[in-house]
């Protein structure tokens, strides 16, 4: 009976399994042995060793599109992180018509990348944007968000906003998990609002903070659409060449499917070793219910 | 019913004949050049019943037809930019049509010189052209002043346009640009040609000379803009620069009074600003340097067979029927382009809508022409020029150190290359 069960149970795994095979563990698998080979897509792959891992060990544009992304992270994640926790508790208050301002904040996630990138590019045009105007009306003189080096990644950052209305929906569903006796024992030792949001909230809910950030980290590092969009070629100077922007030129446009591979293997352990970094460094600061 | 009668009649055009041998054509065009090439598709198919060609207009037509020969089921007819030739050929993703066009009487008496000689590549013909271009400088003759307001009187030097930029750029009373009387970074697509337009080269044989004298100069004549202007006063001014196919273009809106542009320009200017008052001259040379005189940059949109095509014989008989003079001058016609053949009929340079016709066709022949370096890794070496050209803009470098370090970077890629793709 219990094979028999096994047999079915397999049977209905089977879909995810086969997909799971063909699209996910085939193309890891594949894309690790590219990374140790010459691979131009129309040629066979020549095995290399490890020249592609070397020759990233000198590539001063791989140098250059990490620190850009690593900074974009640093930048992107904190900013993020508050205004998604801001914007959850503002959302958690009892007001009314609370649903529909949560509608509203949670929508702006639904644009796609390609069309947030045009609409930013008209948002921060250096002669007549939105934040030129809003600049001149205080008299003060707006940076060149576009075209200045010094600016175009605190202008992604500025942009990387736009999207965390899906954190705030996972905070907001942590804020509703808090247990209203821990409010009630806090008022009953005369803790007032920040006290409460210190001492209650945050740890309360720092599980889902650890999540949204480990995602964020991971979400951030694979930047791609929009300042592909907004940046072409990373100009100027390369100030806004990211990580997958450089892979993907290696992979699709100079045919080097082999490099684009290793790069792609590099920023996995990258991304494996920020998590487990933000993993160890949360032990302390998470609080898990019961534990 | 309209929307559907119109879809349907383009389902039937893309629809595969079973009667005839069906040659696959993707293409990267869209909107008007597109609708003039599928003139030419459906003019093909009709002119004989045992070839149809369906034709597909595609975005990113490189990669994907990158991906389709790699994966053995590519289009019978690839149209690609000559930039990506050599790249391609390096990568044994092209079918030599040497043998092909000779049997076809195509060969270099047929074409402009400028145009053929970089459709030849380490022994093999790769391409033939669809639809050709040469640049040249557009001067708004109500934004300079009468006395070089004609082709005649134009400055011919560069520092004769200096002078007249000086004499014309206006900036507002908070020292924001209103006007630039010229801009080297405007449109910005040929960055990596400044400095053949001071005679230098970045590949002389198998060796870059991307840090050469004559490159620096250029790129010191391209620093003196963001010095005259203010490096951030520019980029916050071109930062507010429309796309070029609408009508706030800079050069229509009058936001500068010169620009280095294709002669397709003029489409633009018919569809968007009709009654605009402009003139083309050749893009002016340094004064010590007259033997430059009547240079230009050549590009061409070209024609390719992947290799593994299932109908090679039949693709180049559609390509052959696109090189006949009446076929190409019609198409080039349409896309407001010069024809990149030797014979041209005095009807096609008199009824084109580019009044400067004449002029983009003599620059095209000009023994000064010059075209993209023949190397496999164009399109790495062009983007390290714009970054030097972006850092120079800028001032974050001088020319002397970007062009250093360009030459550094493309070095150790071109090694690799020489390494990993040309066994070398």
């Amino acid at each position: 009976m219990m094979r028999r069960d096994a047999r079915v149970g397999l049977l209905f795994a089977l879909p995810w399994i086969l997909g799971f095979l063909i699209f996910m563990a085939y193309p890891l698998i594949a894309s690790l042995i590219s990374s140790f080979t010459n691979f131009s897509i129309l040629r066979p792959p020549k095995l290399i060793g490890l020249a592609n891992y070397n020759e990233l060990l000198h590539d001063e544009v791989f140098y250059k599109s990490l620190s850009n992304t690593l900074l974009y992270v640093l930048g992107a994640v904190p900013l993020t992180t508050v205004v998604a926790i801001l914007l959850a508790l503002l959302l958690n208050t009892k007001v009314k018509g609370m649903a529909v301002y949560r509608t509203l904040f949670f929508l702006p996630t639904l644009v796609p990348m390609v069309a947030l990138g045009t609409l930013f590019l008209w948002v921060f045009n250096g002669d007549y944007g939105l934040f030129k105007q809003l600049f001149l009306k205080v008299g003060v003189t707006s940076p060149g968000w576009l075209t200045e080096p010094g600016w175009s990644k605190w202008t992604l950052i500025l942009i990387s906003m736009w999207g965390c209305g899906q954190a705030m929906v996972i905070y907001l569903a942590g804020l509703q998990d808090v247990p209203v006796s821990l409010y009630e024992a806090a008022e009953l030792d005369g803790a007032k609002s920040w006290s409460k949001t210190v001492n209650v909230t945050l740890p309360m809910i720092s599980p889902v903070i650890l999540f949204n950030v480990v995602m964020s980290i991971i979400g951030s590092l694979q930047i791609f659409a929009v300042p592909y969009v907004m940046f072409p070629g990373g100009a100027p100077a390369r100030s806004a060449y990211f990580y997958t922007s450089y892979l993907y030129d290696n992979a699709f446009q100079y045919q080097r499917m082999g490099y684009a591979s290793a790069m792609g293997w590099v920023l996995f352990l990258i991304t494996l070793l920020l998590t487990l970094i933000a993993l160890k460094l949360s032990e302390k600061h998470v609080h898990y219910e019961g534990s | 019913m309209v929307c559907a009668a119109i879809a349907g009649d383009k389902a039937v055009v893309r629809q595969a004949r079973t009667d005839r041998i069906n040659v696959t054509y993707w293409e990267k065009w869209t909107g008007d050049e597109a609708t003039e090439m599928r003139k030419v598709v459906d003019a093909y198919n009709k002119s004989q019943d045992k070839v149809f060609v369906q034709y597909l207009s595609i975005s990113g037509v490189d990669t994907k037809t990158m991906l389709a020969t790699a994966g053995g089921n590519p289009p019978d007819v690839a149209g690609i930019w000559l930039d990506q030739v050599c790249e391609f050929s390096d990568a044994k993703a092209l079918t030599d049509l040497s043998q092909m066009a000779k049997e076809s009487g195509l060969g270099p008496d047929y074409y402009i010189k400028g145009y053929w000689d970089p459709l030849f590549y380490r022994g093999g013909l790769w391409a033939l052209p669809s639809t050709p271009a040469s640049i040249a400088l557009h001067v708004r003759s109500d934004l300079v002043p009468p006395d070089v307001a004609t082709p005649e009187t134009f400055p011919k030097t560069i520092e004769g346009l200096d002078k007249l930029v000086d004499r014309i750029s206006k900036k507002r009373p908070n020292g924001d640009l209103e006007m630039a009387g010229f801009l080297p970074s405007d449109p910005g697509w040929w960055n990596w040609s400044w400095g053949m337009y001071f005679g230098g080269k970045l590949v002389d044989g198998d060796r870059l000379t991307i840090d050469s004298p004559e490159n620096v100069r250029a790129f010191k004549w391209v620093q003196s803009y963001a010095k005259r202007f203010g490096a951030k006063e520019v980029q916050s001014f071109q930062s507010g620069f429309a796309n070029f196919a609408s009508p706030q273009d800079p050069f229509m809106l009058g936001k500068v009074a010169t620009e280095q542009n294709g002669v397709w320009k003029a489409n633009y200017i018919r569809v968007y600003k009709p009654d605009l008052k402009w003139f083309a001259v050749p893009m002016p040379y340094p004064g010590d340097r007259p033997d430059l005189a009547g240079h230009t940059n050549l590009s061409q949109d070209v024609l390719t067979i992947p290799r593994g095509a299932k109908h090679p014989k039949e693709a180049f008989e559609f390509i052959r029927f696109v090189q006949r003079q009446d076929v190409m001058e019609g198409l080039c016609k349409g896309h407001g382009k010069n024809s990149p053949l030797e014979k041209v009929s005095e009807n096609f340079l008199t009824t084109h809508q580019n009044k400067f016709i004449r002029l983009f066709d003599q620059l095209a022949r000009s023994p000064k022409a010059f075209s993209p370096p023949q190397i496999g890794i164009l399109p790495q070496l062009q983007n390290e020029m714009n970054v030097a050209f972006q850092e120079v803009s800028t001032e974050q470098k001088s020319p002397e150190q970007a062009l250093h370090d360009a030459q550094n970077r493309v070095s150790a890629l071109w090694d690799t290359y020489k390494d990993q793709v040309l066994n070398k």
